[in-house]
């Protein structure tokens, strides 16, 4: 794999698609008011269950900020990439347009996960960041090296998971056609990641450590923030991470296999 | 003579939506699972016992998420989404020329798929009760029929609103993203993650004058026997609707006006 041509590449893909995008600017001031308002929200959400308790599930308002921060830095994430592209494939399969993709001397997976951009998402992205940063003054943490890599580390995990996750119900749109819906379900799944883990009842948590990994999604990388986590975690995150992405490529390549164009 | 000619174009064009609709059944059981969040809401109001500072017990809170999640069902609304394709691809156009407005098209196929989806809401609250067999109960035929119709009321007030929205893909080609904004209030103030009851007595001031209240917290309210205005809500969603007809009409002839076919 030549990493030269697919940066060369990625640069046209930036290029055009920010174009096209551009081309509704009040889109864009439209969809930065909603993700304000969308963080205010969940805020003011937030901010009703603590009306009368000092702590959810162990963990304090100022605290569970940082849960919300992260969320909505992913939440720009998948607004930017992931919706945009892999929503696409269904487009692509149901009238055929995958041949193209397939014909192109490049990886498919590539092609068709990055091929598109919003960018109104990068200003969510930036709202989160900043949620963050007021987080960090507000419960007095270290901005050490070691804290900044983990943090990193742990947040770029969570954004493979994700993009797994996405990548996933898109690719069995070969073999049901319309997964529009299902990804919709995924949607209203990870609107939990906006509240720490430990709120919910056990077996709500076991649901959602193992069979959807939304509590690897933002409550690790959150623990991490305040310095909580521990080791076996961090690793734990690490490996998920890595399984999901290896098996979402398997799987996209198994799934290829049973690809037979439209009115073929 | 001619109301028995409206009956019978309803008629014909529900039933024609309806057997429409059954075609995509599992689709319509996802966006049904699709809308289990109150059930998560409900997980972390019990499981930290937040209930209590706003005194309502355990069984009446969950009745209350249950019927959100029914009322939330049965009012969802999607015409700005069906609306702004047809719109972009001049599929408009043919249902112009025709001798009803294309609304009535749109409307019927929200009430086929509720039909459609209307068992597998029920399958849902069969789960649910297995869960949590102490909420089980049975409202009275005259609090029934009378959720119902605030139900549908609801129904009509998020259809108005959302056409009102589609109109204007008369004159922008992405009505949809402000359909998105308009989303985010309606998602945090209409009680479908948190009653109304419980919100700072700041919002409860002037919540009860806009709409949202009433399209989600007041039907699940008096469907679950918790303590509600009946007259008092049901006048108000009259009030709404009465308030949005005309403003629909106006942009619908000021839109049509406007329209001119892709192409030409």
């Amino acid at each position: 794999m030549n990493i030269r041509k697919y940066l060369k590449v990625y640069k046209k893909f930036l290029h055009t698609s920010l174009a096209s995008e551009l081309e509704y600017k009040t889109n864009i001031l439209v969809d930065l008011i909603t993700a304000i308002l969308s963080l205010i929200g969940s805020i003011f959400l937030l901010s009703i269950f603590f009306q009368n308790n000092g702590y959810i599930g162990g963990w304090k308002f100022e605290q569970a900020l940082i849960i919300q921060g992260i969320y909505t830095i992913l939440n720009g994430i998948t607004n930017t990439w992931f919706n945009p592209n892999l929503t696409e494939i269904v487009k692509h399969i149901r009238e055929g347009t995958l041949d193209f993709v397939l014909l192109k001397p490049i990886d498919s997976q590539f092609f068709i996960s990055l091929k598109k951009i919003n960018p109104s998402g990068f200003l969510e992205i930036m709202l989160g960041f900043l949620l963050l940063l007021f987080c960090v003054r507000i419960n007095q943490i270290n901005l050490s090296l070691s804290f900044l890599t983990l943090s990193l580390i742990t947040i770029s995990c969570s954004i493979c998971i994700l993009y797994s996750l996405w990548f996933f119900i898109s690719t069995t749109t070969i073999w049901f056609v319309k997964t529009w819906n299902a990804i919709e379900v995924l949607r209203s799944f990870l609107y939990i990641g906006r509240f720490p883990l430990n709120s919910f009842s056990f077996s709500l948590r076991v649901f959602f450590s193992i069979f959807i990994p939304i509590a690897f999604i933002t409550t690790i990388p959150s623990e991490v923030f305040l310095g909580l986590s521990q080791w076996w975690k961090i690793l734990l995150e690490v490996i998920v991470a890595s399984v999901f992405l290896i098996t979402s490529r398997k799987f996209w390549l198994f799934a290829l296999k049973f690809y037979s164009s439209a009115s073929s | 003579m001619i109301f028995n000619l409206i009956n019978r174009k309803i008629f014909t064009l529900l039933k024609v939506q309806y057997s429409n609709m059954l075609e995509y059944r599992v689709e319509i059981a996802l966006w049904a699972i699709s809308g289990i969040i109150p059930f998560f809401m409900l997980n972390i109001w019990t499981n930290n016992n937040l209930n209590e500072s706003i005194n309502i017990s355990d069984v009446l809170l969950s009745r209350y998420f249950l019927c959100a999640f029914f009322v939330r069902q049965f009012s969802v609304v999607w015409v700005v989404f069906s609306f702004e394709e047809d719109s972009l691809m001049g599929k408009v156009s043919p249902y112009l020329i025709q001798p009803l407005n294309p609304f009535f098209r749109y409307f019927a196929q929200h009430l086929a798929e509720q039909i459609t989806r209307f068992p597998f809401a029920v399958i849902i609250a069969f789960f649910f009760f297995i869960f949590n067999p102490e909420s089980i109960w049975m409202p009275n035929l005259g609090i029934l029929l009378l959720s119902i119709l605030s139900t549908f009321l609801s129904f009509l007030i998020q259809f108005l609103i959302q056409s009102i929205v589609a109109c204007l893909c008369f004159w922008t080609e992405k009505a949809s993203s402000i359909e998105r904004l308009l989303f985010i209030p309606t998602l945090f103030l209409s009680g479908l993650l948190a009653p109304v009851v419980s919100f700072p007595a700041y919002v409860k001031s002037w919540i009860y004058f806009t709409p949202f209240p009433y399209l989600i917290d007041f039907p699940a309210n008096l469907l679950s026997g918790n303590e509600t205005n009946i007259s008092g809500g049901l006048s108000m969603q009259i009030l709404w609707i009465f308030l949005l007809f005309p403003l629909f009409k106006k942009i619908w002839s000021e839109g049509t006006k406007k329209y001119t076919a892709m192409g030409s």
